[in-house]
């Protein structure tokens, strides 16, 4: 949820609440099928530009990155029968723009116990927009330990990038104007999968 | 959050279970092969240590070092103080090398309180004189939290000398802030004359306080600011209001016990129970740079507007 629109736009969980399937003034991009299919899809993609996905290891960031990442590796198990691991990577405290705002509350950080050490690590946030979010996270990665490679998937990727950043899995490329709002909403935070796009009127 | 921590009775119950969640995530970075953080890069923290600290000096510095913010160290010995210059006059040289945040811990009751009023950055008390010591209460409420699983309906027995102790004070004010029972146990000379309007029950009888409390805390024995005779002789002291493995058997099986430091062994608190497994003493250190970075970077980490 951290890349996701213009200032303002980042709200936590609790601001969240409307649950319609397409509130006014937005449109839904993707509906529950097709969050699934983007997702198996991504997870093929994984295993075939992995060998396998034998080293890999998957980190969502908070807050809609994790469920995602763990989707992502539910669907990699299943296919190769070995557990892949999956956990979470909070860069609250690596942001470039932590002094334009109030201190934000911290993400849970869980890197699973095998470490990220000479493994593939595959970022996962739900919208990929500035690139500010993923230069944050390799910032965070650094200090974890030092990954084989690291590649990134997201499940929307809008554009307007700021930095020179590019996703290695798109679920879905997203033409977008920075005026509009890109939501996701996913079944374990918001009790629905959709991917809605809005105008910024009032406030997403 | 306030710009300043003064007291713990600054804090409303949502501040203070964000500080202990932010310490919480913090935590884990003890584990990390980079004990670092760049979020406080580029700000000034200043430790101003007008009285003597080892932990809870050394705890600041490395909670502010760890989050990459530039520590200057303060004390009074060897500096302008030792030749008269006022709080004040110090207050405002911190000023003018542009201080983001400012440790005190001073002898004298509301000095950190005055000094917020003289400079523009975050005033954080470590301890003034017997009034508050509130880091020390939320690393104790930080503790508790992490050993026991909850502080709401947690009984908590807070032994010794209470009436120099700010511990006390903020541990009182903040445990009830978050929904533990505070009981006092010490003798009718070492409690404040005003205990009876402060939120907790007061006890003069250890051994019957202590089968139904799942925190005991024990405090130093601070003689340093004892001019008078406030009890007969250390060993009568020790008798009555020590905690001995005898005493630690009336525990119940769950209960923890914690000093804030330093102990005297064998006064307030012999050996063995000090170095006891239920014995918190070495985490509450380690708990306390994880809570200090959490109030540092809640207090400095966000925009200056906001302050």
């Amino acid at each position: 949820m951290h890349a996701l629109g213009p200032a303002g736009s980042d709200a936590g969980p609790g601001t969240q609440a409307s649950l319609d399937a397409a509130p006014p003034g937005t449109k839904t991009v993707l509906g529950a099928a097709e969050i699934r299919r983007a997702l198996t899809r991504i997870a093929h993609e994984i295993l075939e530009r992995t060998d396998g996905a034998a080293d890999v290891m998957l980190l969502g960031i908070p807050t809609r990155g994790v469920p995602l990442a763990h989707r992502l590796a539910d669907r990699l198990s299943q296919a190769e029968h070995g557990l892949v691991p999956a956990g979470s990577l909070d860069i609250t405290m690596y942001r470039d723009d932590l002094r334009l705002r109030p201190a934000r509350t911290l993400g849970h950080t869980d890197v699973p116990p095998a470490g990220i050490d000479g493994r593939v690590v595959v970022l996962v946030d739900d919208v990929l927009y500035s690139g500010r979010t993923v230069r944050a996270a390799l910032d965070a990665l650094v200090d974890l330990g030092r990954p084989r490679a690291v590649q990134l998937a997201v499940l929307v990727d809008r554009g307007h990038r700021e930095l020179p950043i590019r996703a290695d899995y798109v679920g879905k490329n997203l033409p977008t104007s920075q005026r509009e709002v890109v939501r996701v909403l996913l079944e374990e935070t918001d009790g629905q999968d959709a991917v809605l796009l809005g105008d910024d009127g009032g406030g997403a | 959050m306030n710009r300043h921590l003064i007291s713990a009775a600054d804090l409303s119950r949502d501040d203070a279970l964000l500080i202990l969640d932010t310490a919480e995530e913090l935590a884990q970075m003890a584990d990390r092969p980079i004990r670092k953080l760049p979020t406080l890069r580029g700000r000034t923290v200043v430790n101003l240590f007008y009285e003597d600290s080892t932990r809870t000096r050394i705890s600041f510095e490395a909670a502010a070092k760890r989050l990459s913010a530039d520590v200057i160290n303060f004390s009074a010995k060897g500096s302008s103080v030792a030749k008269g210059e006022s709080l004040k006059d110090t207050a405002l040289t911190l000023e003018a090398m542009g201080a983001d945040a400012v440790v005190i811990r001073h002898g004298a009751s509301g000095a950190p309180h005055r000094l917020a009023g003289w400079v523009r950055g975050s005033v954080v008390n470590a301890g003034d004189g017997a009034h508050e010591h509130p880091t020390q209460a939320l690393l104790d409420a930080f503790t508790m939290r992490r050993r026991l699983g909850r502080l709401e309906g947690l009984r908590v027995a807070i032994v010794g000398d209470v009436l120099h102790s700010r511990v006390a004070r903020s541990n009182v004010r903040l445990l009830r802030t978050l929904g533990a029972e505070v009981m006092l146990v010490a003798p009718p000379t070492l409690l404040p004359v005003a205990v009876g309007g402060w939120p907790c029950e007061v006890s003069y009888d250890l051994d019957a306080a202590l089968p139904k409390a799942d925190v005991v805390m024990m405090l130093r024995v601070q003689q340093e600011r004892m001019n008078a005779a406030y009890f007969p002789t250390v060993r009568e002291y020790s008798r009555r209001y020590g905690l001995d493995s005898r005493r630690m058997a009336l525990l119940p099986e769950h209960a923890i016990i914690m000093h804030p430091g330093p102990m005297n062994r064998g006064v307030e608190i012999a050996a063995d129970v000090a170095d006891s497994v239920r014995s918190t003493i070495v985490e509450q250190v380690s708990n306390g740079v994880s809570v200090r970075m959490a109030v540092l970077y809640l207090l400095l980490g966000g925009s200056e507007a906001q302050r």
